[in-house]
């Protein structure tokens, strides 16, 4: 008897993966539609994709990591220690009505609002690495603009050498931070020159979406470069100043986390090895790469400096 | 219902395969979650961390079994004993093989720095070790080879192994650290038991040996 042999199925029948990822997103803009219908405004907008959206030249030739991975897998301890309690407790965070205060060392001072904000300059999508100092690390595709647009607008001063992000403060919404788990509100800081640098992302959305409350919406920073705490999340206040901020994490622990906290497979945690890392879904760990593999862009703003002493 | 102190063998052999069934559960629960893809984005973390705090756990309810004989006067109790304790090495052996074999591949060099820089590892490591002879003495043949005295003895280093168990949790958890304190102040309640008992029995023993002294008293 001849063995039944299934034939191959004609690549013209395959269903190009755009196509069918579009499928799946009709579907779920369906029932978020009618959902949406029976929600208020500020809810509906959870669902929202961007429509204009500039494609970037900053991208990595690496596998995005599932979106399912990048919004289920968080640290955002203002909802919980877990990496599974952002996505479960992020519900309760309201991003509209949502202001930004820009303040300091700046000539021209402002409250920000958020539909201001997204309105300021196109929206790029930009691929970057993103490395946890927990040694693992995603892919992701972010959506914002430079956060120089926006320093920019509100003239800095001469005085002006650093810049503190400062995120919400409001344990009724973020319920971790009935938690005495870090010092609140969550504080962290840049350099100017790093605050400045075009790779620094003033980030809304990801896969083309308005951020996940777990991702830190309405509005965050990327700081591909660093190891990802530095990337302060659902940011309220901007403050430029002449002194180094002190953040949440060099509080907690200032021999482990220090300023900088730039991506560096040389220099380990006081407690754990920095020299690889796993790409999340992969099995294998990988190198990991100075600066995130940024070295090429930011390497000289670290020019002469002792990274072992400035970690 | 009261529960008797002594039991038959039936009621204990009873007994026991309950408590293994239940023991195998997180195992089983871990194994569903894989099968159907739910260990989240960090398998291999995940798996890490729930072996590791099984090992905890069973090393603890290991130790809780004496004191709780003594304080309920249920004999019985000591009889599942041996079963706890090579629950808490099964565990402990899923736990290292995950590290060995998921976390680091093989990848010597990488372990054998890690057992020397790394204290939460140079901790866990031996914690681990001093639980093999533990397990390959659990045997009847052995405990009569042995002798009961040396025996006991040498099972004493299941006090290592859970407090260096309890350090190795400590020392790795990035900043929340609720469960590695709920484990230090249950293990600190055990031996707490156990020096009030020993305290305890050590002046019977006086009294017993010197019974001039007390009776003058």
């Amino acid at each position: 008897m001849k063995p039944y042999k299934i034939g191959a199925i004609p690549s013209s029948e395959i269903t190009p993966p755009a196509l069918f990822y579009s499928r799946r997103k009709i579907m779920q803009l369906m029932g978020g539609a009618s959902l949406a219908a029976l929600l208020p405004q500020s809810l509906w907008a959870a669902n929202h994709k961007f429509a204009d959206v500039k494609k970037s030249s900053y991208t990595v030739p690496e596998d995005l990591t599932p979106y399912q991975d990048v919004t289920q897998y968080n640290n955002f301890y203002e909802f919980g220690t877990n990496k599974e309690s952002p996505a479960k407790n992020a519900g309760s965070l309201k991003t509209r009505p949502w202001t930004v205060t820009v303040e300091g060392e700046v000539k021209k001072p402002k409250v920000f609002d958020i539909e201001e904000l997204l309105k300021m300059a196109p929206l790029e999508e930009r691929i970057y690495r993103f490395r946890c100092v927990e040694a693992w690390s995603m892919v992701v595709p972010w959506l914002g603009f430079s956060l120089a647009e926006l320093i920019k607008r509100v003239e800095p001063t001469g005085n002006a050498k650093y810049v503190e992000f400062i995120s919400l403060h409001d344990p009724e919404q973020m319920p971790g931070q009935k938690s005495p788990v870090l010092e609140w509100p969550y504080r962290e800081g840049l350099r100017i020159d790093e605050a400045m640098h075009p790779l620094t992302l003033l980030t809304m959305g990801l896969y083309g979406e308005v951020l996940p409350n777990q991702n830190g919406a309405p509005i965050r920073i990327i700081v591909p470069w660093k190891y990802g705490f530095k990337s302060a999340k659902s940011i309220v206040k901007i403050r430029l100043t002449e002194k180094p901020p002190i953040t949440s994490w060099m509080q907690a622990g200032p021999n482990e986390y220090g300023f900088y906290s730039n991506v560096n497979p040389d220099v380990d945690h006081a407690r754990w090895s920095q020299a690889k890392e796993r790409r999340i879904g992969d099995f294998l760990k990988r190198k990991t790469l100075m600066f995130n593999g940024y070295a090429e862009e930011v390497g000289k703003l670290y020019a002469g400096m002792d990274l072992k002493k400035d970690f | 219902m009261t529960i008797p102190k002594n039991l038959d063998n039936k009621s204990v052999g009873f007994i026991k395969t309950l408590v293994f069934l239940l023991a195998l559960f997180p195992l089983i629960k871990l194994g569903y979650a894989a099968f159907i893809d739910m260990l989240g984005a960090n398998p291999i973390e995940k798996i890490t961390r729930t072996t590791g705090y099984w090992t905890l756990t069973f090393l603890l309810i290991t130790l809780t079994a004496t004191p709780l004989k003594r304080l309920s006067g249920w004999n019985w109790l000591i009889r599942l004993r041996r079963m706890l304790g090579l629950f808490a090495f099964f565990y402990g052996s899923m736990h290292f093989l995950t590290y060995l074999v998921l976390d680091q591949f093989f990848d010597w060099d990488a372990i054998l720095k890690d057992i020397v820089k790394r204290p939460y590892i140079t901790v866990g490591f031996p914690s681990f070790v001093l639980m093999i002879p533990l397990a390959i003495t659990s045997t009847d043949a052995m405990i009569r080879r042995l002798g009961g005295k040396r025996w006991r003895l040498l099972h004493r280093l299941v006090y290592l192994c859970a407090i260096g168990g309890v350090v190795h949790y400590w020392w790795l958890v990035k900043k929340d650290l609720t469960n590695p304190i709920t484990f230090a102040v249950l293990l600190a309640l055990l031996f707490g038991i156990r020096l009030i008992y020993g305290y305890a029995s050590l002046q019977k023993q006086k009294q017993t040996n010197s019974p001039t002294l007390s009776s003058n008293l």
